[in-house]
C-alpha cells in the first residue's frame, strides 16, 4: 500500500533541437510513510521529476507505478480523477483559491470527490484545527500570512485522504519560522496519518528534517540517504 | 461551488467585470431603445395613414384604379354598404367621390385630390374633423363649404372665407367648374396628404359633375382592430366574389393600398435587426477579449485547480459561468433601464421639435412615443445573452488546453 516504484525514467525537452535532459534515468523506491526531500541545484530536474510522480507530465520514457498502477498509462480523464483521490499536492504559490474561505478552500477538494457537504465542512474544519488554523476558517488567503496560506495548502492536501503528498518546494516562500513551523507541521502529519510526504527544496534547514533526502544532479540520482530511525 | 466560485471570480475585477457588464447593457438598451422608437414610429404612422387617410380597406371600382376618372363609379354601392356594416369587427363605413382637379385662387393654382364626403359618415371614418387648426368642420348649414390642409391653405394663400375654384373633368370628360368657400383648415402630421387632400360636400361635387346623387368612387372601412385589416378583407372578397370576377369591385386593405407604407416597416425592421447585429458582433469581440484577459490572468491559479483534480468541463464551466452572470447581470440592467424609458417617453412621448420639418414631411410625427415588440424584447435580451456565452467559449476553451505542469510552472 502507498508504493512508489519509478523505473527508468526519462524526460527530455525540445527532442528536434537542442535536447535537454530535465530527467536522465532515475530508478527510485518510495514506500509507504517516508518523508523524503529530493534536493539538488537550480534546473536539476527536482520540479520535472515532481511533475511527472504526480502525474502532471508524461515521461518521455520509463514507467511510474503507484500500488502497480503505471500512471502513464491512465488516459487523462482517468488520471485527472487518480490525482484527486490518491495525490496531495502543495505548490510554492498559488496554492488555494483567492476567492473561497480556509474553511471552503478545503472543502473544496472534498467537494470534488463528491463527499457530502457536512462530512466535508466536518474534515475541513478537525483539518485546520490540526494545522494551527481553526481560529480563521472564514479567512480569504489574501488575508492569511505566506505560512498559514501553507498550512491550509496542507490540509487541504491532507483532504483528500491521498497515499502521499508532493510538494515542490512548500518553503521557498516562507521565512525561516514559518519554514520551521511547516515541516514540523508536515513531519507530525506524516507521524500521526502515516502519509508519505515527497517534496523538494533548497533549503538546508528543511533537509535536517528529512528522514530521507534523494540529491539530483542533472537529471540523476547522485545520492540516496536516509536517516538513522526512519523506514 | 462552482457557481459560488464563478459568481465570486466576477467581483475579482470589479472595474473590468463592470466593463463587461457596462457594455451588455448598453448594447441591449442601444438595441431595444432604437427598435422601440423605430416600431413606435412606425406605428404612429401606421395608425395616422388609416385614421387620417386611408382606412382600414378600401373598395373601389378596378377601372378607377388604372384611371382616376369620376366615371368608375361602385355599382350597387348602397347594397354593398349595408352588406360591409353587416360584418363583425367593421367599425364605420364612408364612400367618396374621389378625383383629380385644380383649385385656384386669385393668386395662383394647384393640383389637388378632390374628395367628396358624407360629412357625418367620414366623421367616424377618418379624423379629419378633428384635426382642423381653423373653422370648422363641414356643417349643414354651410353653402357649398370646402376644407383644405394647412399647407395647401399656404400655397394658395388662402384664407378662411377664401374662394377657391374647382376645375374638374365630369363624368362625360367635360370640364366643369365650381366655386366653394373655405370653411376649414386641417393640419395633419402628414405634409404631403396636406398639400393634396380637399374635402367638399359629396352632394355640392355630385351636382358639379353631373353624376347621380348615390355615386361614388370609393368606399372607405375602418374597423375596431388594425391587426384584423387582412381577415376583414378576405370575408369581403368572399362575399363579393361575384363582382371581383365580374371587375366590378377591387377590395384592398391598407397594406396593399399604400405598398411603401408596408415595405417602409420591414425595412425598419431589419434596420433593426442590423443595428442588433453589429452591437452583437462589438459586444462579442469585448467579451472575447475581456475573457482571455481573465483566463490568462489566471493561468496559475488554473493549472492548480486542473492538478489537484478538477476536470478541464468543469474549468471550462467555471469561466462560462462567470460570462453568463456578467451578461445576466448586464441583460437585467439594460432591461430595467429600457422599462423605465420606454414607460417614460410612452406616456410622454419624445419630442423632437427640432426635426419637425422633416419628419412631417416624411408623414411622421415629431412626438415619436415607443413601442416595445414583446418578441423583439425578449429576443433580443436572449440573444445577448447566447453571444455573450458563444464569446465566452473561446477563452474557456483555453482553459480546457491548459496543460496544469506549464501552467504551474509560471510560478517560477
Ligand atoms: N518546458 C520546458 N521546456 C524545455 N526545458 C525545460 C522545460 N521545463 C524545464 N526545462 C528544463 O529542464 C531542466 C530541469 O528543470 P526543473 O524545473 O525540473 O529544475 P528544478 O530542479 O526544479 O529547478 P529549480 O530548483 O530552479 O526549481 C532545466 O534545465 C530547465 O531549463
Ligand atoms: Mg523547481
Amino acid at each position: 500500500m502507498g508504493v512508489i516504484k519509478i523505473s527508468n525514467l526519462y524526460k527530455i525537452y525540445d527532442e528536434s533541437k537542442i535536447p535537454v535532459k530535465a530527467v536522465n534515468g532515475i530508478d527510485l523506491t518510495i514506500c509507504q510513510g517516508e518523508f523524503t526531500a529530493i534536493v539538488g541545484p537550480s534546473g536539476s530536474g527536482k520540479t520535472t521529476f515532481l511533475n511527472m510522480v504526480g502525474g502532471l507530465d508524461k515521461p518521455t520514457k520509463g514507467e511510474i507505478k503507484i500500488d502497480n498502477i503505471d500512471i502513464g498509462d491512465l488516459p487523462p480523464r482517468k488520471l485527472i480523477d487518480y490525482r484527486l483521490n490518491n495525490i496531495g499536492f502543495v505548490f510554492q504559490a498559488y496554492n488555494l483559491i483567492p476567492v473561497l474561505t480556509a474553511l471552503e478552500n478545503v472543502a473544496f477538494i472534498m467537494q470534488l470527490q463528491r463527499k457530502g457537504k457536512k462530512e466535508r465542512n466536518k474534515i475541513a474544519r478537525e483539518l485546520l484545527e490540526t494545522v494551527g488554523i481553526g481560529d480563521k476558517l472564514d479567512r480569504r488567503p489574501g488575508d492569511l500570512s505566506g505560512g498559514q496560506q501553507q498550512r491550509v495548502s496542507v490540509a487541504r492536501a491532507l483532504a483528500s485522504k491521498p497515499k502521499f503528498i508532493l510538494a515542490d518546494e512548500p518553503t521557498a516562500n516562507l521565512d525561516s519560522k514559518s519554514t520551521n513551523e511547516l515541516l514540523d507541521l508536515m513531519l507530525k502529519m506524516n507521524k500521526e496519518l502515516d502519509t508519505t510526504f515527497i517534496f523538494s527544496t533548497h533549503d538546508q534547514r528543511v533537509m535536517d528534517k528529512a528522514r530521507r533526502i534523494i540529491t539530483i544532479d542533472d537529471g540523476k540520482v547522485t545520492s540516496d540517504v536516509r536517516k538513522n530511525g526512519s523506514k | 461551488m462552482i457557481w459560488s466560485i464563478a459568481w465570486r471570480n466576477i467581483w475579482r475585477n470589479k472595474i473590468r467585470s463592470l466593463a463587461i457588464i457596462i457594455a451588455v447593457t448598453i448594447g441591449l438598451f442601444g438595441g431595444i431603445i432604437y427598435d422601440a422608437f423605430a416600431v413606435g414610429m412606425m406605428q404612429q404612422r401606421v395608425n395616422a395613414a388609416i385614421s387620417n387617410e386611408i382606412s382600414n380597406i378600401q373598395i373601389h371600382n378596378p377601372s378607377y384604379l388604372l384611371n382616376e376618372e369620376v366615371k368608375f363609379v361602385i355599382k350597387n354601392q348602397d347594397n354593398i354598404i349595408t352588406g360591409i356594416k353587416e360584418i363583425e369587427g367593421v367599425k364605420s363605413v364612408s364612400s367618396r367621390i374621389k378625383v383629380l382637379a385644380m383649385a385656384s385662387t386669385a393668386e395662383t393654382g394647384a393640383g389637388i385630390m378632390l374628395n367628396g364626403i358624407n360629412p357625418e359618415n367620414e366623421k367616424q371614418v377618418t379624423k379629419l374633423s378633428e384635426q382642423l387648426v381653423e373653422g370648422d368642420y363641414i356643417n349643414a348649414q354651410d353653402r357649398i363649404p370646402i376644407v383644405i390642409g394647412q399647407k395647401l391653405a399656404k400655397k394658395l394663400n388662402a384664407r378662411l372665407r377664401s374662394k377657391i375654384v374647382i376645375t374638374a373633368a365630369n363624368a362625360e370628360g367635360i370640364i366643369s367648374y365650381g366655386a366653394f368657400r373655405v370653411t376649414g383648415i386641417y393640419h395633419t402630421e402628414n405634409n404631403m396628404f396636406d398639400e393634396i387632400n380637399v374635402f367638399v360636400r359629396k352632394s355640392d361635387l355630385s351636382g358639379m359633375l353631373g353624376m347621380n346623387q348615390n355615386d361614388v368612387n370609393e368606399i372607405a372601412i375602418t374597423l375596431f382592430d388594425h391587426d384584423q385589416s387582412i381577415p376583414i378583407t378576405n370575408i369581403l372578397k368572399n362575399k363579393y366574389a361575384g363582382q371581383i370576377k365580374r371587375e366590378e369591385l377591387t377590395i384592398r386593405p391598407w397594406t396593399e393600398i399604400t405598398p411603401s407604407l408596408n415595405a417602409m416597416i420591414e425595412m425598419m425592421d431589419s434596420f433593426s435587426y442590423i443595428f442588433m447585429i453589429i452591437i452583437l458582433i462589438a459586444l462579442a469581440f469585448g467579451i472575447v477579449n475581456t475573457m482571455l484577459m481573465v483566463v490568462i490572468e489566471r493561468i496559475k491559479e488554473l493549472g492548480m485547480l486542473k492538478a489537484i483534480g478538477m476536470t478541464s468541463q468543469r474549468i471550462f464551466q467555471m469561466i462560462m459561468l462567470e460570462t453568463v452572470f456578467l451578461s445576466i447581470i448586464g441583460g437585467m440592467v439594460g432591461l430595467f433601464l429600457c422599462t423605465i424609458m420606454i414607460k417614460y417617453y410612452g406616456y410622454y412621448g419624445l419630442n423632437l421639435e427640432s426635426l419637425k420639418e422633416g419628419y412631417n414631411s416624411m408623414g411622421f410625427s415629431s412626438i415619436v412615443y415607443p413601442h416595445v415588440n414583446l418578441t423583439f424584447y425578449l429576443g433580443t435580451t436572449i440573444l445577448v445573452i447566447v453571444t455573450a456565452i458563444i464569446a465566452s467559449i473561446y477563452p474557456a476553451r483555453k482553459a480546457l488546453k491548459l496543460n496544469p505542469a506549464v501552467a504551474i510552472r509560471e510560478n517560477n
